[in-house]
């Protein structure tokens, strides 16, 4: 069987020759446009005029286009409508498209972008979270507000209490390969479109309504990206519909890549936040309350935004019981750029508001931290299933009542659902919340019953050395004036599913030909984490044939329709299975056929090894094909894959919306240098489930790659806005991420790999989010190191910078 | 006259404006998208590029900032070249597939170009060759893994250029220091291309024409480092790549500082002519050469002059440099024991500084005889903290000297507030390199590179 071999990613011959193909690469037909965006050059106003006669008079230069010139949608927003993909005349951020140029060159169409002169009538831009607290800017009317138990008299009865607040900065996806999109117009004003994007179908959709077409004549193929983490789930869309737009009119091949510069000027990056905590805490460490307000700076437009604020919610928890919580959240809309998907997806944010609560905990009471943690955890799963006493919950929307809005791309996270009752009369919460119980539950109200992170820490104490280590950082820090080690723990529980349930279905498309190779096709894309892998090896095994006899195809919404984007870490958890039916779809047809000509029944065919089995008879897979084509069998199939048992409501914030969780812990060493700030990952080790993995090597890519991007958010990953909106950190120049050297000088990677409990494919777990999360133990390690500066709270914030450790060995020192 | 060079092995002869790309000319002209471009600026390496010179070793490049001219000469060898001509793979690439070292595969080209010339020149020092390559997917991790496990793998006989002679360059390729005096003071308002590391992105970023130009990659002459007596010679066109092999051994922390000094794409661009006469305030060279008490050399036509080098730095933005008139080398002292270097940046490697604080104090029987102490990154110029030297010079060399000096860092610089730092963190951590400056001296572990777990 393929699945579970550690095999290498399916293109890394290509990849490593140079041949595999990314947009920019796709030879383009003659005559081929290229578009630059020209864009506001103020933060928030209206635009009075714009002067395009120079930009005409570039050379190079076809045409110049505007809001007005665009014949139908002007809207590139995957959620409320609310995102034109030129300026409708308002202007909300630095960098928001304005105008499009099209002209005979990369080159010459930036240049050409450049010469035009855009007036606006300035308005005071809303850029920071208190500037929209006090303008009351926001998404979604009030905040939500979820509770669990009675936070309140839980807080006002608990032996100790404190409070804090902690600042999370946001994130540049810096994919390699910026944001591109090539449209080449076909016969009877139809659209081929290559796109680097995470979901072809809201391409496929957005392109359909720019051209005022049914979705049925845009067809969107993507082979690949080079790397999507997020920011290729919304960002694409603007490219793929300018460029769609321009070649419908013009009847020419057009292609449009972001300059680096401009990318990250134009496209969202992760939500920063800010997260105020009240905690009531035992003696021992134990939470009795907590009340969380997760503050989302949103940007401009509402993007994935409401989601994304959903799940920082719904990982406030971490991996703690809390019986007495409110989470309360704030999405706040600011003249910047409107912050999108990025792996984690809120999570990592909600998950840093519980790790710095136990942080701050374990400080107070001089403990350490990784014991305050394990004494919070959830009980542990047990084989017969956990406790099932289940929880309660309340959860009200302070505010205005939700507005009804119409419902547009359905296949987007943001999709807008319409409400079933009489507008704005549900209330919930408050006094009508039932009383609390414990339970092994979520604040949401879902049980736990896989938890698997004592089992798990255990192991890991063990393997990483952890309590020699600390030790022995402590003895060296007493023999270290200037520098300072620091050594923490951290575990990550992580939901997986859609929180938007319906989005938590696939398809794939098989064809088996006569000569036994096998096309295999399915709604997923790959950006590098191996999804296309994974899903070949789930086809070769179904069909017991090598690897080598599948053929992975570019996705293509002609081929599998409706597809959900490549999100959420549901890849291969969703369509593994669809392709797995489709295959063996196929197998029962020519297992029934075969049956028939060799006289044996049909269960007894087996598939393995390359051959098939019948009735004491064995002969190659292709020999079967092609008995089977002979026969008249049907041999190409779609199959389809829904996760069972999920009910949500995210506006009361009850329900089940995970199928189950991925877990994983880490121990991080790391060095700081109290004068300058300056500080290293020495050591990490990792442990991660990742269930039966399909594939060992891939998994361990995902935690490793994980791990550095997650500490590099946490640490050097720094964006800075002036204060009149413009992002200073717009070029890898300024924007740090981390250099091969960042790597921890120790890496140690495990996978923890007990079957999942849930039925998912082969029992495998979904990596591609959840070891992102890992890296927050390098953060707290950092805290730790500050902390042996002195008796002081350090309030370390994030990113831990340089500058922001100094201040934080300043705050310890006292 | 046309620029000629070898790609791939193949003789390319070229002609056109000469500010275009290599990476713009692979790409759109030759069909070669193996290489990629990331971000256009020479900070990602994902367009990097073998060349070869002869007599000067094969280096790695980043072709989205080289223009044509700079390859007169030369022999390139992109990614596609570095497998075999019957399609061999290289063990890097044989290495990198095996060991799980790419993921999307955008970065990888740069990668395994980086790679095989680092193993070509048998540089197992996997860090700093990779330094200037990002990856966003793998944590670098199986990356540094493959290059470990390609390094004992003989080199492919393939991967050695011998680019030969060139012929005859066009006349923006002057091929002497003569020639080239002898054209600026022709041309006064040419832009001088030696490395293009920082004009390159005047190019690819502002998107200037440069109608005018010349090429210094010709001038053999204006290149080297050289011990005359007691002082060390380095002309204006050698890169920094050059430059740390030509000081690690006379001045290791200046070397250091150098190692950390952008990747090795770009010190083997970059030129230590360039770095200085750019006049940037936050070039890494100058303090350090402040610091060693280092001799600019200028010459117009054949009219040259000399001056401290911190006297050329004016103000910012405007240098002691008449029309016409270009840098020509560099001496300092051969010799400096207490030369310490200490950049602070938001990243250690491939990041411009912060702060770059360099200190040179000599003690003579336990009192500072000389101090001499110069930073970037905290005015307008790369400047002396002449108030800092005074409150030293004649002092005991302790800590209770180094506490009362710290004050007068405030009288020497205000430095200002921006996305790399704040002001008051460059004014204090400015000062508490002093005190770094000082343990170091007396032997304490003061750096955390040099920690381990």
């Amino acid at each position: 069987m393929s699945v579970a071999k550690p095999l290498p990613h399916d293109a890394a011959p290509l990849h490593v020759a140079g041949t595999a193909r990314y947009v920019d690469d796709i030879p383009v037909p003659a005559g081929c446009l290229h578009l630059a965006f020209g864009m506001s050059p103020v933060a928030k106003g209206r635009v009075t005029s714009v002067d395009l006669d120079a930009v005409r008079a570039m050379p190079g230069v076809v045409a110049v286009l505007t809001a007005g010139d665009l014949p139908h949608a002007n809207d590139v927003s995957p959620s409320a409508h609310d995102e034109p993909l030129l300026s409708d005349g308002t202007v909300h951020y630095l960098g928001q498209p304005v105008f499009v140029v099209a002209a005979t060159s990369h080159l010459a169409a930036r240049k050409a972008a450049r010469a035009g002169t855009i007036d606006v009538a300035e308005e005071t831009p809303i850029l920071t979270v208190d500037e929209a607290l006090a303008a009351n800017s926001r998404f979604e009317g009030g905040p939500v507000v979820w509770t669990k138990g009675d936070p309140e008299a839980a807080l006002e009865a608990a032996p100790h209490r404190l409070t804090g607040s902690v600042k999370i900065g946001g994130q540049e996806h810096f994919y390699l390969e910026g944001q591109a999109a090539l449209a080449l117009p076909q016969e009877g004003g139809d659209m081929v479109v290559h796109s680097s994007t995470q979901h072809p179908t809201e391409i496929q959709h957005k392109v359909a309504e720019a051209i005022g077409t049914p979705m049925n004549a845009v067809r969107v193929e993507t082979r690949r990206m080079g790397g999507g983490f997020g920011g290729k789930e919304s960002q694409g869309n603007a490219l793929a519909c300018a460029c769609a737009v321009v070649a419908s009119l013009t009847g020419k091949p057009v292609k449009m890549r972001y300059d680096r510069d401009d990318d990250m000027v134009i496209t969202g990056k992760r939500h920063d936040f800010r997260i105020d905590y009240s905690v009531g805490y035992d003696s021992e460490g134990r939470l009795l309350a907590v009340d969380f307000t997760q503050y989302a700076r949103c940007g401009w437009a509402q993007d994935l935004s409401l989601p994304v604020a959903d799940r920082a919610m719904l990982h406030a928890d971490n991996a703690y019981r809390l019986d007495a919580v409110r989470i309360t959240s704030h999405r706040l809309k600011t003249n910047t750029q409107s912050a999108t998907a990025y792996r984690g997806f809120g999570g990592p944010q909600g998950m840093v508001g519980i790790e710095r609560v136990m942080d701050h905990v374990a400080r107070v009471l001089g403990k350490d931290p990784a014991e305050v943690r394990r004494l919070n955890y959830y009980a542990e799963a047990r084989a017969e299933g956990a406790d099932a006493s289940g929880g309660r919950f309340s959860a009200k929307v302070k505010g205005e009542p939700g507005k009804k809005l119409e419902t547009g791309d359905l296949a987007s996270r943001g999709a807008v659902e319409v409400e079933s009752g009489p507008s704005g009369s549900r209330r919930y919460g408050g006094a009508y919340s039932p009383k609390p119980q414990g339970g092994n539950t979520t604040p949401y109200g879902m049980e736990v019953t896989d938890f698997i992170l004592g089992d798990m820490t255990e192991r890991l104490m063990e393997t990483s050395g952890y309590a020699a280590r600390r030790a022995a950082v402590a003895e060296w820090n007493e023999g270290n004036r200037l520098l300072k080690k620091g050594i923490a723990f951290s575990p990550v529980k992580f939901g997986i599913s859609f929180t938007l349930s319906h989005l938590n279905q696939a398809g794939a498309l098989v064809h088996v030909y006569q000569d036994g190779s096998i096309h295999l096709n399915h709604g997923g894309t790959e950006m590098g984490q191996g999804l296309n892998q994974k899903v070949a090896q789930v086809a070769a095994s179904r069909f017991g044939v090598p690897l080598e006899w599948v053929k992975i195809t570019a996705t293509d919404t002609g081929k599998v329709p409706n597809t959900s984007a490549t999100a959420a870490s549901s890849g291969s958890d969703l369509n593994g299975m669809a392709a797995k039916a489709a295959c063996d779809q196929i197998r029962d047809r020519m297992a029934e056929c075969l049956a028939g000509l060799f006289q044996g029944k049909p269960s007894d065919v087996v598939f393995e090894g390359g051959e098939v089995r019948v009735g004491g008879e064995a002969m190659p897979f292709a020999r079967a094909a092609q008995l089977a084509y002979e026969n008249r069998v049907s041999l190409s199939a779609t199959g389809y894959y829904r996760t069972p048992g999920l009910s949500w409501d995210r506006v009361k914030g009850a329900g089940t919306p995970f199928f189950y969780f991925a877990y994983g812990c880490a121990v991080t060493e790391v060095v700081i240098d109290t004068l300058t700030g300056e500080n290293r990952i020495l050591r990490a080790d990792l442990l991660h489930d990742c269930g039966t993995s399909l594939n060992p090597a891939l998994d361990i890519g995902q935690i490793e790659g994980g791990y550095v991007q997650g500490a590099g958010w946490l640490t050097t990953e720094e964006l800075v806005w002036d204060d009149t909106g413009r992002l200073r950190t717009h070029a890898p120049s300024t924007y740090k991420i981390p250099a091969c050297s960042d790597r921890p000088d120790v890496f140690n990677v495990a996978l923890w790999d007990a079957p999942n409990r849930s039925e998912t494919i082969y029992r495998s777990k979904a990596g591609g989010e959840p070891p992102f999360m890992l890296g927050i133990s390098a953060w707290l390690a950092l805290s730790d190191a500050c902390a042996a500066c002195g008796p002081g709270w350090p309030d370390l914030r994030a990113p831990a910078t340089a500058e922001a450790v100094l201040a934080a060995v300043k705050r310890a020192r006292g | 006259m046309a620029i000629r060079f070898l790609l791939n092995g193949e003789a390319v002869e070229w002609d056109g404006p000469p500010t275009r790309t290599l990476l713009d000319w692979l790409r759109e002209e030759r069909g070669l998208t193996g290489t990629k471009e990331g971000c256009n600026e020479g900070d990602c390496g994902a367009c990097t590029v073998m060349v070869t010179e002869e007599g000067g070793g094969a280096k790695p490049l980043n072709a989205c900032i080289l223009f044509m001219p700079q390859l007169h000469g030369r022999a390139v060898r992109t990614v596609e070249g570095i497998a075999g001509p019957g399609g061999q793979m290289h063990p890097v690439q044989e290495a990198m597939v095996a060991l799980h070292g790419s993921q999307c595969g955008f970065c990888t080209p740069g990668f395994i170009v980086s790679m095989a010339t680092a193993h070509l020149n048998g540089d197992t020092g996997h860090d700093d060759a990779l330094a200037g390559n990002l990856c966003r997917c793998t944590g670098y991790a199986p990356i540094v893994r493959a290059a470990e496990a390609a390094a004992s793998e003989p080199v492919p006989d393939w991967m050695r250029d011998a680019p030969g002679k060139a012929g005859l360059a066009p006349p923006y390729v002057p091929e002497s220091a003569d020639a080239l005096a002898e054209w600026y003071v022709e041309n006064p308002d040419g832009v001088l291309i030696a490395g293009a590391t920082d004009v390159g992105l005047w190019v690819t970023k502002s998107l200037r024409d440069l109608p005018k130009v010349a090429f210094l990659n010709g001038c053999a002459d204006l290149r080297g480092v050289t011990r005359e007596g007691e002082t060390l010679r380095i002309g204006a066109m050698t890169t920094m790549t050059e430059v740390l092999a030509g000081v690690r051994k006379a001045h290791p922390s200046y070397a250091e500082l150098i190692r950390r000094y952008g990747s090795v794409q770009v010190r083997s661009a970059a030129t230590i002519g360039g770095n200085i006469a750019n006049g940037s305030p936050i070039g890494d060279n100058p303090p350090a050469l402040i610091a060693l008490g280092a001799t600019l050399h200028l010459r117009r036509g054949a009219e040259r002059r000399e001056m401290p080098l911190e006297a050329f730095f004016l103000d910012y933005g405007k240098q002691d440099r008449q029309p016409g008139e270009f840098v020509e080398a560099v001496t300092l002292p051969a010799e400096a024991p207490s030369l310490r270097c200490y950049k602070l940046s938001k990243r250690f490697d491939q990041d411009i500084s912060a702060v770059c604080g360099c200190f040179n104090v000599t003690v003579t029987d336990g009192v500072v005889a000389e101090a001499r102490i110069a930073f970037g990154g905290m005015a307008g110029v790369p400047k002396r903290a002449a108030a800092v030297e005074a409150a030293l010079v004649g002092q005991p060399w302790s800590e209770e000297t180094v506490e009362a000096a710290l004050p007068a860092f405030g009288e020497d610089f205000t430095p200002m507030s921006d996305m790399r730092a704040s002001a008051d963190y460059r004014l204090e951590t400015a000062r508490n390199m002093l005190t770094r400056y000082y343990h170091d001296l007396a032997g304490a572990p003061v750096s955390v590179l040099k920690v381990s777990a």
